[in-house]
């Protein structure tokens, strides 16, 4: 059943993405070019989304935090509420590769659909980056606990 | 440019809220994509059977559109150099950054979470930054 549901929510949120546009680069990248709006060359598309979202996942989600998930335990609800610098340079990081090609992880899988190698290209190196973050974020930790040891 | 129809984008987007409050609602957990896949890939990681098919929703939908009569293109996409270094930069800096469009955007500002605020407010204007140098001024 979990499994199930899991499946239907990507389906809803892929069908959400498809249908309001979010999938096409061209629509992203003509939200984030600003400088096109004295023109009259911007695309609104993104904030639409962003804002028709949040209408629904904001009360969605306040009504979710009052009950126990139906299909498991507990929820993993975030508990982090710094600002710390791995947030901001992450972040940071995310917004180049974001504005170099117009696609975020979500749309980036939805076109895997596609089969289109230059989209498969852009999720192999993605996948990429995230182990390669894995990978360091442990040789950190690990070097941490030595340094700790010693001291 | 293909015409801005804000009656999609509407509908679109609120599908996309809806799957976020769904999830979080049947599976208690976030629908951040690239906590979802990363989880899914990381070496350590556990419970996998309900990230992969998530992923797989994902992936499905534009085929059950397509099944609807709708054309399945591939969107323009730069050389594979940048395409390679933007995916780096997206899938590390999403993982150090804990989040994306979804989990920060969508599922962290409707929480009202100061951290997705403060990094969707980030990540999306170096992306605005990035493009008005790559389209103005270069």
């Amino acid at each position: 059943m979990r499994t199930i549901s899991a499946f239907l929510c990507g389906l809803i949120f892929g069908l959400g993405l498809v249908i309001s546009g979010m999938t096409d680069t061209t629509r992203v990248l003509g939200f984030l070019d600003v400088l096109a709006i004295p023109k009259g060359a911007w695309d609104p598309t993104l904030v639409i989304v962003m804002v028709a979202a949040l209408a629904v996942s904001m009360p969605g989600l306040m009504l979710a935090r009052r009950r126990s998930p139906l299909l498991a335990d507990v929820a993993a609800w975030p508990t982090r509420k710094d600002i710390d610098k791995p947030l901001l340079a992450g972040a940071v990081m995310f917004g180049i590769g974001w504005g170099l090609v117009g696609l975020c992880p979500g749309p980036a899988i939805a076109n895997l659909a596609t089969a289109s190698p230059m989209i498969i290209q852009f999720v192999a190196a993605m996948i990429a980056g995230m182990l390669a973050h894995d990978f360091w974020r442990r040789g950190l930790t690990k070097r941490e606990a030595a340094m700790a040891a010693d001291g | 440019m293909a015409p801005f129809d804000p009656v999609s984008a509407a509908v679109g987007g609120a599908l996309i809220g809806l799957a976020a409050t769904l999830l979080m609602v049947f599976t208690g957990r976030i629908a951040g994509i690239s906590g979802i896949l990363g989880d899914l890939v990381d070496l350590a990681g556990g419970d996998r059977l309900w990230r992969l098919a998530f992923i797989a929703g994902v992936v499905a939908a534009p085929l059950v559109f397509a099944v609807g009569g709708h054309a399945l293109s591939a969107p323009a996409m730069p050389g594979w150099i940048i395409v390679t270094i933007a995916g780096l930069l997206v899938g590390f800096g999403t993982r150090l950054g804990s989040g994306c469009t979804s989990g920060h955007g969508i599922c962290g500002i409707a929480r009202l979470s100061p951290r997705s605020i403060v990094a969707t407010v980030t990540f999306v204007a170096v992306a605005m930054l990035l493009v008005a140098i790559t389209r103005h001024a270069i």
